[in-house]
Parts: C-alpha cells; structure tokens; sequence
C-alpha cells in the first residue's frame, strides 16, 4: 500500500457530513424542475402549463415572460452562449424552456411533465459528419486552429514508409455521479448561490453580470463537488434560471437537474474524426507529420476538440501539419471533458505511430525513441522539463515488455489470446491564476482560505502540504478552508492547473508571513509570533503565469507538458469477442509530486477513465430523433470494478521549476491519455485487428 | 412521478380483487423496476398494490421432486439456497448475472419475471414505442437496435426481454403459478411470455390482476449440470447482448438430452428447440454445438445493425456446452 | 400519507409524505439525512445505498411507503459517534476517497459485504461493488480499502446488529450473495 497523506477531507466525506450544493439546508426552498425541448431544432410555437399549475404542490410555472431581464455575455464563463428560455428558437434536444417551482422536487419533476409544447418548422438533425467542416471561432476555441512547419507533402514523398488512415472517437458525456444542482437565495440584491461548480469565481462573475449586480453583491458557496470532469467548469443555464427562479417568486429555490438533463445542459466531449499521416525512414525517423480534425458542434457557440494539438510537440519531425474543423449540428453545447484534445487526439496519433512500427517492423517502444525531439519541434523552444524518454523506459522494465513476442496472435493464456500494446501520453499545462489567505493564530494553528472547490483531486491536502512544507510545521496545524467565493480567487478546478497555481499561492502566502515574522522555516510558529508581539498573523499569497492571465502551455519562451507511457495487456475471447484489460502500467513525469496518494489515486483513475473511452463511453445520437438516446448510466456505460484489472502507476522523478514555483505540474488530466491507444494496439497485437474507431467493442471483434 | 394511492397488501385474495377492479391498478414488488418506470413517466398506475410482504418467501420442495419458489422470494436469497445451487445452478448463475448486490437484495421472484424491456425508446416516453403507446410506431425499428431482437420480432416491436432468470427457467422448463379472480391457474412459462406480433404492448399472457405466487422447478436430475452465460459490454452490471442458460446430459461422449434458452435475442426467453432437436443423440462435440446453434439460429432476422449477434449467439451456445461437457460427471 | 421509520436507532414519524416520494427523498429532504446521495436515480450506481432491514438497497428505487415500519441504516450511522468505523478508516487511509459522492454508498455497501465474508477474494470485492460507481474511477485505492479493512476485521464489530433472520430466511450463517466473480469465465 502506498504511504502518504490522508487527505484533512475524508473524514466529512466519509461520514456523510460533507455538504454537497444539493444538500444545503432547503427547508424553506422551492423545488425547481427544467421543462425541456423534445425536438433538435425548429421554433417553439406554444407553451401550455394550465396542466402544471394544477398538479399538487405545485407553486408555479415559469416561461419567458417571467424572467427579469439577464444581461449579455460570452462563453466562456457561460458554457453554452444562449440565454436561457429567451429565443423562440430551438437549438437543440433537450434545451430548457420552462421550470417548475413547487413543494417537493418529485412534484416539480410531475408536473414537468404535464407542461405541453408545440413547435413547427422541425427538419431531420442531420448527423456529425454530414455537415460541412468550418474554421471554429470563439471563446471555446482553445489555441490555433491551424499549425505548420515544414512541407508535409515534400515529407511524405520522401519517406521510405509511411501510413495514413483516420481514426474515430465518440460523443462522450463527462457522467459525474453528482449531478448539476444549484440552490439560490435572495436578500434584496444579494445573491447567495450554493452550487456544484468547478469555479466559483466564473459562477460569482457570471451572474453578477447576468443580473446586473457588482461581483460582491454575489457570494457562491461550493466546498465539495461531486465529481465534474469538466461539466462544470462553465455557467450552465440552470444556475441562472435557479437564481432568476428565486428573484421572481422571492423564494430560496433548489434546481437539481435529472439526471437525463446532465446529457444536454452540461456539456459533453463532441465526436471527432481524425486523419493522421505519418512518413519516416526504413530506420524510423519521422520525415513528416499531418494531423487533421474535425468534431461536431452545436448550432450556436462553437467548440473546438483540438486534437492534434499534441502532435505539435510530441515527436521530431521535419515537417509538422495540423488543422481542426467543427461541424455546426442541431445538437447540445459541447464542452471540455477529462481529458479534452490530447484525450481524443492522442488516440489517433498513438495508434498511427502504432501502424508505423509494424510497417516498419520496430519496437513500438523504440520508434518513440528514435524521434524524440530536443527542443519543441514547432517552435524550437526548449522544454521546461521533458521526461517521456524516462517514462517509456521505465514503463517497459516495470511492465515487462521485453518478454513480448511481437508476432500478432503470438501470446495466449489457454483459450484467450493476449496482446500487450503502449502508447505515449501528454498535455498541455494551461496554468492561470491562484490566490490563499494563511491565518496564524497564538497556538501556532494555521488556517489556509481560497477559493478552490475540493473535487476529489485532494486539493485541500496539497494546500496542508505546501503550507506545512513552507512554514516547516506538521501538516496536521494546517487547516483548509476552502469553496466560498469571498476566500481569496482560484481561477477553477479544472484544466489540471489547480495545483500549479495554488500551491504557488499557498507558498507565496507561507513565504510572505514568515517574512513578517522574521522566522525561519520550521521555527515554532506560537512562539514566532509571541516573540513580534502578535496574536495573529495574515498573510496573503498571489501567484500568476507570466502575463497575469490563464496561458497554455507553450509560454515565455518555454514549452510547458506533461508526459507518461502507458502499457497494457488485453485479453480477447476468440470466440465471443469479449475484450478485457488485465493489466496495465503506467509512469507519469508531472513535475514533482506533492502527494503520492492522492497522485497515484489520478493517474488510476484516469487510466480508468481511459479504459471507459476505450471500451464502453458511447453516447448514442439517434438520427431519427436528432438526440442523444439513452440519456442514463444503464444506457451510457461507464467502468465498473469488476472492469478492472491490476494497475500499476508510478512517476519518475520530475522537478519543473519553470511550470511553477513549487516544481508541480497538473496531473488531473494526465492518466487518461495515451490509454485507448494503448488498448487499440494490444488488440492489433492480439488479434491482429486494428480498431480505429472508438469505442472498440465486443462485435469489432467477433470472429 | 404521478400521484397515486399506495396500499399494502392485506392477503392474496383482496389483492388480486383490488387490482381486478380498478384499471389503473398495479402490483408493486420491490418496485426495482417500477418505481423507476413511475419516474420515468413509462407506467402511471393510480394505486399501488404492495404484494412484496404476502407469505411467498419459501422456497419448498414439490412432491414430484421438483421445487417451488416464492414469488417474493429474493433474487439474492433465491441464489445462494443450497438446493437451487446444487439441483439447478444455471438459476443462481442467472441471477447472479444480473443487476448488482442492491437491486438483487430486494428484486424479488415474481418482481423479475415481470420486468420490462429496457428497449431505450420504451424507456423515454418522448419518443414513439408501440410498446408504451400502442399504434405510435417503432423507433427502433430504423433507429438504434443493436441491443434488440434477432428471433422472433415483429414490425411493431423488436425489443428484448432483460430477464437472465426467465431464461434460466425457460431451458429448466417451469411452471407459474398464478391466482386470478376466476381461480388458480399454471402457465408453463414458455407460454407465459408472448411474442410481439401486433400487440407488444403485452408482455405477457396475463390477465390485468392476475398475480404471479410461485414458480415451480421440474426434477430434472440434469440440470445438476447446467449453466448460464451472460456476453456483455461491461464486466458486470449489464444487460445481456446475449445469454445462454443451458442443462446438458451426456453418456459416453453423446448428448442424451439437452436444454438450451437464449436471452438478449427475443421479446421473450427463447427456448431454443430446434438446436436441442439437433443435439439429443448427437456427439457431444464442437461440431454437433456448432451445426445446432446454427439450426435454431437459421431462423434469426438481425436488423442493421446487429447482425452480429446471430454469430454472437451461436459462439456462445458453443462455448456454454463445451464448457458442460467438459466438466467432469457431477 | 404518514411514515413511520426506524433510521439508524431513532424511531422517526413523517407526515404527509407524498406517496410518489422515494425512501431517498424522505431520508434528504425531510429527515435531515442527506449523507446517502441523489445521483442516477435509477438503482444504476449505488450512491443512495442505505441498509433496509439489514440489506443494502438502492434508496432511489425505494416508494416512502415501502418503508413504513422498516428500519434504515444511513452512512450516518455507521460510526460511533467520533470515532470512524473500520471500514471508514481503511477508505481514507487507502486513498479511496476522492470527490466522496460515491463514498456512502460505497462504505453501506462494503461494511455489508465485510460483515457477510471476512475476507473476501479480490473478484468478490469487484462484483460486490459493482453497483456503485465511482466516476473518480478510483476501484484499484477501493479495492485496497476494502482489504485493509478486512485485515483489521472491518466486518465484525457489527454482525450482531444486522438482522439475522429476514422473513424466516436464509437463517444466520447461510451462505449470501456476492455476486458471481465467475460468471464471465
């Protein structure tokens, strides 16, 4: 069993005391229930609530015309760009146009079903694929659309081998267990708003200005989250239709969405389709890389899956090309999900340098080797750190690679047969801005406050640590206090920049008062302060990338990523087709490693999460209907234990003083990468198959 | 979920009278399946009849050999009973196919034969579904279907049965006992469940307040050596894609009598005669499997995008009866 | 409709329950108990695993009226006052808490299986859990949650409190589900 810290958390957690936006105490609140569109596009001719109004408990039904005016704004804070209930227009299955207050939320739910609407001018959805790519545009473009350095087509004429072929992943929804819930409060033209979100600071911005009040007019509680993955890390329209609720009828009002709801108000990882070529030497040198995209996308609000942006810094190549596109479909608002771009892109990469290896009969291992850059082959920038040689190698001794026979079908226990496969993992470090308040009292306890939601990444415990690393006091003096928007800013859980930016912040913030203190680290702290003649001491902490404002990774001169390997074994039942992971290894290089627990927690879980986009995560967009099908976790599979086999993660060591001043970087995102690849290659080893589209399942694989 | 009256069961009689009477009437086991189908909008009774508490929680032998369960004997209970997992293992392999530790805590007998289609469409009451809404159409029919039927659908309905136990005691062969206002009666449970046709809207052939009491196991000294196979997406804690529930009796390498029923291909469990026609006095080997599966199988009409099942169906009823064969004699 | 429900050792009475109320929502919103959560409101992920007479259920699943003169067992009351049960001690120090949503019904559902078997195989662990999804997908730190539990004897401190005898049976002592970690093959 691995050592390190329990996290100050679990103790709440495990005892049911831990207070999620959905339990805060609504003894006086209305139950707020979405009535939601049915068809994927059209107009909205009519609304009949008669039905509704009557049903027992019911208090009221709210339509456009109740709603106050909400001001304009953009996406991001907002996740999707339309206001909500305000456009005849329908943009998608399953878009809010009415809400239900009443008693209890089993009556709201009722008699939101009673709510009848008409609609006209209603055309068949046409499907991803279907429709033409453009050039996305907007705040949910994260990065260049367009890459390039070098003569691709020059590349691949010259090269001695090369493959191209195109690679599929799905619509993939992010599934928290907790679903979106949001309670709201109004004091005069106060605004108190418990609600689960990955910022509170973009939910405090956005409805202050969707309601026209200052910022401090709007406090938003979230210490915990249960679970967001992504989904909600912007402002969906529930959050302002619950406080618009409570504005009206001057009532606390408590909107939980069902769970059919978290398929189409929260987001989702849009289906992509990815084409990547790749041309190298008889020795294995690339000579030329393209990678194209394209994903769906909503009607309104553009979204941008950029998955090739990886391949911009993953290997040496002369000649680098990328481009994504979008498609504009009647369908829900797509969003960033664990883990967005390099999730999906490196499937396709990884299984093209793959092919390439058995093209070229190499060593997968070793053609990654072979094109292992020296400085950032896009923009000949160095890399802050750069380990992936150190994880390739690593994983290969501690998975055993060595032992594979790489003739396909080669390997079998009995009756099933085996195939080991790797691939390589990265992402991005976006890193942004951070900030925490430390308190020292004449005891020497330490209380740390910030912004930051708890989300399971153990957040809290890496504050404690940093906190106590810096002050040179036992981590159990430092308390966390944390989720409340009047702590000082955390730009948000999400992005996997929260330990990066906060941690900094915590040192910056322990730093700063042992200076006031005129202490060094590890000096006791009751009598450092009895000593200056105080009886307690604040300090804040502000920590930044360069440019005061979220980056990517490639900043100041430096290229900024992550890295890992990733290597399993697959077992397939020839006869039935069944597919199951029975092993995997995985070693990260993410900077140092605060935490090991609750580290290696992220990276199991995250190859967990990639086994889910290997195997199962599929959200069905029916055609006929113009939606998401089953929009439940029986329909939409997700990774049970009994799914999983022995997983084995580990870090080299990794120290990246330029990612951050505590030598983190964020690994939230990390483990899921590289996995699916990583599947689909030991299924080729196996059965001599190569699945490029995802999920692979039981009937890719029948004989 | 609609509003609606809830009352316990006082006893059999009263409860089959009450439910008789009144249209919107139902019976409520454990409500694993119709609460959620309460919330979902898919059924809409307006009064529950709690029958999970009436005295059918033994399991008892028959005088015949054979053996009888309560209908609200639990699906957990009913599993590890000794005599089930000794007489008939392919019943507690079924059932511990199914569903996770919770749900089978409280699911009860009666409660699992009755469940309902987990067809998508059946389950959103937005969409058309002949099922739900007799005469609004079948999604499924061109949507999406590849969890649907390859035997036995009709153009109004190509939904699948979810049961694992059903299929269990289709290949055993069993008999429910059910208590109607008119009387008593046993339906072999191959009749109890119907086709599609053109009426998908019923599951059964029972009668509105006919409640389902026990279901009774025939001594059948071969179901010692039985099993059941479950092939789907995940792990655990899925539906079938497809399932075999097969008994196999074998004297000197040939196959003296056989059961096989598949789940996950019919709207109903399918009792797979013709392969068990096939295989009585046959060799017990691969081949035989493999001509048999492919005899009852001949019959398949996989939609478009699930063709993959008749091949699916048929590798597993060949894996499921090797692996019987190849046991040693119990 | 009035209910009347024993939870964790308290005799509870609530009035004018609507009878198209889950036992989740009774226990959430009107007894003050919102440790077992509201997540896929179908019995697909065990969040809302509390004991119903001494066998987990999913809460969700539950008609208020089902319950009356029931007793239920929350993630509230399985520790002793401050002091954590094993099983709760053993997922905290194993790293099998994450963002926690999954965690009461996960520690329901571990203390029933560790009170059923003492020392269960890792299949199982993985099969008796298999209705509780974690979305942290954290299974491998709650697999070692599990065993460490077991190792300190997680189950046994409470078996005299689960009901031995439901509905004349299985009697104590009978063998019990834990799934079938063979049923694949």
């Amino acid at each position: 069993m691995t050592t390190g810290l329990t996290r100050p958390d679990g103790p709440a957690k495990l005892t049911g005391t831990a207070h999620y936006a959905a339990d805060a105490d609504t003894s006086d609140a209305l139950a707020a229930a979405l009535v939601t569109t049915t068809v994927p596009n059209g107009r909205l001719t009519a609304l009949h609530t008669a039905d509704a109004e009557a049903a027992p408990g019911v208090v009221r039904v709210l339509t456009r015309a109740d709603l106050p005016p909400l001001g304009e704004l953009s996406t991001p804070p907002l996740g999707f760009p339309v206001p909500p209930l305000l456009e005849d227009t329908v943009h998608h299955e399953g878009e809010p146009i009415a809400v239900v207050l009443a008693e209890t939320w089993e009556q709201a739910r009722h008699a939101a079903t009673l709510v009848r609407a008409e609609y006209a001018d209603v055309t068949p959805a046409v499907p991803f694929g279907q429709a033409e790519d453009v050039v996305p545009h907007g705040g949910l473009v994260f990065g260049e659309t367009d890459e390039s350095k070098g003569d691709v087509t020059a590349g691949l004429a010259a090269a001695d081998v090369s493959v191209t072929a195109t690679y599929t992943t799905a619509d993939r929804h992010h599934s928290p267990i907790e679903p979106h819930a949001t309670l709201a409060r109004w004091d005069g033209d106060q605004l108190v708003l418990h609600s689960s979100v990955q910022s509170v600071l973009f939910a405090q911005a956005a409805l202050a200005a969707l309601f026209g009040v200052p910022p401090e007019n709007v406090r938003v509680f979230c210490p915990f989250v249960g679970g967001g993955f992504g989904c909600k890390g912007f402002v969906w329209p529930h959050i302002p239709l619950a406080a618009a609720a409570a504005r009206v009828t001057g009532r606390p009002v408590k909107l939980v969405l069902t769970r059919a709801q978290m398929f189409t108000l929260a987001g989702h990882q849009p289906a992509t389709r990815q084409t990547v070529s790749l041309g190298a030497t008889s020795d294995g040198r690339l000579t030329a890389l393209r990678h194209t995209s394209s994903n769906a996308s909503a009607q309104l609000g553009d979204y941008c899956e950029n998955t090739p942006h990886g391949s911009t810094w993953m290997y040496a190549s002369p000649a680098i090309e990328t481009s994504t596109r979008i498609q504009r479909l009647h369908r829900p608002g797509p969003t960033p999900m664990r883990s967005p771009h390099e999730g999906p892109g490196m499937f396709a990469l990884e299984s093209a340098m793959d092919e390439l290896a058995h093209e070229l009969g190499m060593d997968p291992v070793e053609l990654r080797l072979r094109n292992e850059p020296e400085v950032d082959p896009l923009t000949g920038e160095p890399f802050s750190s750069r380990k992936l040689v150190e994880c390739l190698r690593e994983g290969a001794r501690r998975f055993g690679w060595s032992e594979r026979n790489p003739e396909i079908g080669s390997m079998r226990d009995g009756h099933e047969l085996i195939g080991w496969g790797m691939a390589a993992a990265t992402m991005d470090s976006p890193r942004s801005p951070s900030s925490a308040r430390l308190r020292i009292d004449h005891t020497g306890h330490v209380v740390v406050e910030t912004g930051m939601q708890e989300i399971g990444t153990g957040l809290p415990a890496m504050v404690q640590a940093v906190a106590a690393e810096t002050l040179g006091c036992p981590p159990e003096d430092v308390a966390v206090r944390h989720g409340d928007s009047d702590f000082p800013p955390h730009t948000g859980t999400f992005g996997s920049m929260s330990t990066m930016g906060l941690g900094s912040a915590v040192r910056a913030a322990a730093e700063s008062a042992l200076e006031k203190l005129g202490a060094e680290p590890g000096d006791p702290l009751a009598g450092a302060l009895a000593e200056a003649g105080l009886t307690e001491l604040e300090s804040e902490g502000r920590w930044s990338p360069e440019g005061g404002g979220m980056t990517r990774g490639r900043t100041g001169g430096y290229s900024i990523h992550t890295y890992g390997s990733i290597f399993v074994e697959v077992r397939v039942d020839p006869d039935l087709g069944l597919l199951r992971m029975s092993r995997a290894v995985g070693v990260y290089a993410g900077g140092r490693i605060l935490n090991p627990l609750a580290a290696r927690s992220q990276m199991i879980g995250g190859i967990t999460w990639g086994y889910g986009q290997a195997v199962l995560e599929q959200s069905v967009f029916e055609p006929n209907l113009g939606r998401f099908l089953s929009k439940n976790l029986a329909g939409y599979i997700v990774p049970v234990n009994a799914d999983i086999g022995e997983i084995d993660v580990s870090f080299v060591d990794d120290d990246d003083r330029v990612a951050s001043a505590i030598g983190a970087k964020g690994i939230g995102e990390l483990g899921a990468v590289g996995v699916s690849a990583a599947i689909a290659n030991a299924v080729f080893h196996a059965t001599g198959r190569r699945v490029r589209d995802l999920p692979i399942r039981i009937h890719h694989l029948l004989p | 979920m609609i509003p609606f009256d809830y009352q316990r069961a006082e006893d059999t009689r009263s409860a089959v009278a009450t439910v008789t009477a009144r249209p919107g009437a139902a019976f409520l086991g454990a409500g694993t399946n119709l609460v959620d189908h309460l919330k979902l909008g898919v059924a809409a009774p307006d009064l529950l009849v709690d029958v999970s508490h009436l005295p059918f929680d033994m399991i008892e032998p028959l005088a015949g050999g054979g053996v009888r369960i309560g209908a609200t004997v639990r699906n957990s209970d009913l599993a590890v009973d000794p005599v089930i997992r000794q007489r008939y293992p392919m019943v507690s392999a079924a059932l511990l196919s199914g569903a996770s530790g919770q749900l089978r805590n409280v699911a009860t007998t009666a409660g699992n034969l009755m469940q309902r289609t987990r067809c998508p469409y059946f389950q959103d009451v937005t969409t058309p579904c002949n099922k739900r809404r007799p005469g609004s159409g079948c999604s499924a029919l061109e949507g999406y279907h590849r969890d649907h039927a390859i035997l036995g659908a009709s153009r109004h309905c190509v939904a699948v049965h979810p049961s694992d136990l059903a299929v269990a005691l289709t290949a055993l062969g069993a008999v429910v006992q059910v208590e109607g206002v008119k009387g008593a009666r046993s339906i072999p449970i191959i009749d109890l469940y119907r086709l599609p046709d053109d009426a998908p809207q019923h599951d059964t052939v029972l009668e509105h307040g006919e409640l389902i009491t026990a279901v009774d196991l025939p001594a059948l000294p071969m179901a010692t050596r039985s099993t059941y196979r479950k092939v789907r997406d995940r792990a655990s804690y899925a539906f079938a894609l497809v399932s075999v529930a097969a008994a196999v009796d074998v004297e000197r390498g040939t196959v003296r009598d056989v059961r096989v029923a598949l789940g996950g291909v019919a709207h109903k469990p399918w009792r797979a005669r013709r392969a068990e026609e096939a295989l009585r006095g046959a060799p017990a080997t691969d081949d035989a499997f493999r001509a048999a599966a492919e005899a009852e199988l001949a019959g398949a009409r996989p939609l478009r995008d699930n063709a993959f099942k008749v091949p699916m169906a048929r590798n597993t009823i060949v894996a499921t009866l090797r692996e019987l064969t190849r046991r040693e004699e119990p | 409709m009035r209910v009347n429900v024993e939870v964790n050792g308290e005799q509870r009475t609530e009035d004018n329950v609507w009878e198209g109320e889950s036992l989740l929502s009774l226990l959430r919103d009107r007894l003050g108990l919102p440790g077992a959560k509201n997540a896929c409101e179908q019995g697909e992920c065990g969040s809302c695993t509390v004991y119903l007479d001494g066998v987990p259920v999913c809460a969700c699943l539950v008609a208020a009226g089902q319950a009356e003169g029931r007793s239920v067992r929350t993630v509230e009351g399985l520790a002793d006052g401050d002091a954590l049960h094993p099983v709760q001690q053993a997922f905290v120090e194993a790293g099998a808490v994450q963002c926690g949503f999954c965690t009461p019904g996960l520690l329901v559902a571990t203390h029933d299986l560790l009170s059923r078997v003492s020392h269960p195989s890792d299949g199982e662990i993985r099969e008796a859990l298999a209705g509780n999804l974690c979305r942290c997908t954290g299974y491998e730190h709650i697999l070692d949650a599990v065993r460490l539990a077991a190792t300190r004897g997680g189950g046994r401190r409470d078996q005299e409190w689960r009901s031995p005898d439901r509905a004349g049976r299985p009697g104590a002592g009978a063998p019990r589900d834990t799934g079938d970690p063979e049923c694949e093959r």
